[in-house]
């Protein structure tokens, strides 16, 4: 019987093994052609040889020095992604805590706006929220990008649940000691979530950073592109930038994959956070 | 208390708190969210030209009997079926194999095949973009060379189209539904498994009895995210096309579609009836999963 589990296990392991084989091999593939001159591409497709005499890392100096303005798309969305994120995670633990701890006629039809909301997919309002950014002046504008989901449904429901279960004691302990309805969220309630920030923050963080649809329509200008947008458009009909687009893809995934080491725990609990007991 | 200064009595007032508090989240209701879905919803009805809206009736949803408008219906449905196909039960199963407690290196396992989920759209349809390029030499073709198949134009034929989206969508996805599952899978309580063991059940019974009715809440979760995202997939293909139009429309999506005709063509009333037709698929197709899940009946139960 011991025997026989330990088999298992075996091909089991086996198992994983090649599956994450498989999983790295595309990210393998790029980061080898993002070594070789873009010529290799045209004459042959993406392939995994090894070229040791021509590999370099010219595409990676050619995103900094070349006329395509990497670097500023890369600042943009690192821009965007800190503001949206801090902004997003501040509103929504507001809202949240708004509804974790007080009950108030309306708080059940206003609840079931926040669910309404993560059912409907936000794709069938591009159009009429595009004409509202166009009529108040908010198109080719980050604001345009991140006013409209500053107060988004998952976060506001991870909250929600976050702060319900913690003790409800501090409100009246807050109110005896002569705290404000408000001085109480900020100097006792913040403090207390942080912990939970982190998780939403890497959810809210990597939708802003790999954000595309939205940010398509609102920008027009082309310095004022994030990094998706900048990318995509090097696939152009008249050729596509394969030495930005490749190295550029290469380089967009590295500073996610660094918080990822870092943060391990966090990316997966903020994954989740929508899925845990509905 | 009315000696109070005005905004002291603001700040102490509790009846009007939780207002305050859940206001940022109504305005943006109200102006990004509601607004737009009533003014998409009356634009079904309108011909919007430059400086002039008239009323139509029903003719956009009559223009809806369109070959493009079909095409593209039928790839996202087929997609979403192919990924619910694939992207639920796979997952499912290395989920219960990595929570197997003879398993090794699972955290190690686990971060390796949610890596991809870190990449963006963006980055992840460029690199499956040039993986099925359409030179011998280009990477999926060399794969199916090594089996004696022919090199294949995956792009340009609409038999072959699904396999890129596919791949794409399997390649990003898995690691994160096996995160869900795990998750699920935490839920049960180790007592259960030993009970099962000790009545003698073979590892095919806990899972049909024991495994998939905890794991329920957690699979009618990822059925419903994966029908919404199915159905408004749009940016795997823009990517993998290298824009939004695809020879003979094989890649084009519902969203692909509205967004041609709303932006490109700027036929607005038009672009917003296909919204409000795949908002109606989407709550039609997902309430009636939910029904045949028993979602609601047990939530009566509870």
């Amino acid at each position: 019987m011991k025997q026989r589990a330990r088999h298992i296990t075996i091909l089991q392991i086996l198992l994983f093994t090649v599956l994450a084989v498989i999983t790295l091999f595309p990210l393998y593939a790029i980061v080898l052609a993002s070594l070789k001159p873009t010529t290799e591409l045209f004459r042959f497709g993406l392939n995994v040889r090894w070229d040791l005499p021509r590999m370099s890392f010219d595409n990676y100096v050619y995103l900094f020095t070349g006329q395509e303005g990497y670097f500023r798309w890369f600042t943009n969305s690192l821009f965007i992604t800190l503001i949206q994120t801090t902004l997003t995670l501040f509103v929504s633990c507001f809202v949240g805590y708004g509804f974790a701890m007080y009950n108030f006629k309306g708080k059940n039809l206003i609840f079931a706006g926040v669910l309404i909301v993560m059912m409907i997919p936000l794709e069938i309002i591009l159009l009429p929220l595009f004409r509202l950014m166009l009529g108040i002046g908010l198109v080719d504008t980050y604001v345009g990008i991140i006013l409209p989901f500053i107060a988004q449904a998952l976060p506001i429901f991870f909250f929600r649940q976050y702060i319900s279960g913690l003790p409800h004691d501090f409100l009246d302990a807050g109110r005896v000691d002569g705290c404000s309805e408000y001085g109480i969220f900020f100097r006792i309630m913040v403090p207390l979530t942080t912990p939970s920030f982190a998780a939403m923050g890497i959810l809210v963080g990597m939708n802003s950073w790999n954000g595309f649809l939205w940010p398509l329509i609102v920008l027009r200008t082309q310095s004022k592109l994030t990094l998706p947008l900048g990318l995509a458009s090097m696939l152009s009909p008249y050729g596509n930038n394969y030495a930005v687009l490749i190295a550029g893809s290469v380089f967009a995934i590295i500073p996610i994959l660094t918080l990822f080491f870092i943060f391990q725990k966090y990316f997966i609990e903020g994954m989740t956070a929508g899925g845990v007991k509905g | 208390m009315n000696k109070m200064p005005f905004y002291k009595r603001f700040i102490y007032n509790q009846k009007l708190a939780p207002y305050v508090f859940t206001a940022p989240f109504v305005i943006t209701f109200l102006v990004f969210f509601l607004y737009p879905v009533i003014s998409s919803i009356i634009m079904t009805f309108q011909n919007i030209l430059p400086g002039r809206v008239e009323f139509i009736g029903l003719e956009n949803y009559r223009r809806l009997n369109d070959p493009i408008f079909f095409k593209a219906l039928g790839l996202n449905l087929r997609y979403t079926l192919w990924t619910l196909a694939i992207l639920i039960p796979v997952p499912m199963l290395l989920a219960v194999l990595l929570n197997n407690k003879h398993m090794r290196a699972k955290n190690f396992f686990r971060s390796t095949l949610f890596i991809p989920a870190l990449t963006s759209v963006v980055v992840a349809g460029t690199i499956f973009r040039l993986m099925y390029g359409e030179l011998p030499g280009a990477l999926m073709n060399q794969i199916i060379g090594l089996v004696g198949l022919k090199p294949i134009k995956w792009l340009r034929l609409a038999d072959y189209a699904m396999i890129p989206l596919l791949s794409l969508a399997v390649w990003r996805w898995t690691g994160v539904n096996i995160l869900y599952f795990l998750a699920g899978l935490q839920n049960i309580p180790p007592e259960m498994y030993e009970a099962a063991n000790i009545d003698g059940a073979n590892p095919w019974q806990v899972f049909r009895h024991l495994i998939l009715p905890m794991l329920k809440p957690t699979t009618i979760y990822v059925i419903t995210i994966s029908i919404y995202g199915g159905m408004a997939m749009f940016t795997e293909s823009y990517m993998l096309w290298g824009g939004n139009r695809s020879p003979n429309n094989i890649g084009t999506t519902i969203v692909g579609y509205l967004y041609r005709k709303g932006f490109e063509e700027n036929n607005m009333g038009y672009g917003n009836t296909i919204g409000v037709v795949l908002l109606l698929i989407v709550l039609v197709v997902n309430l009636l999963q939910l029904l045949a899940n028993g979602f609601f009946r047990k939530e009566k139960d509870a």
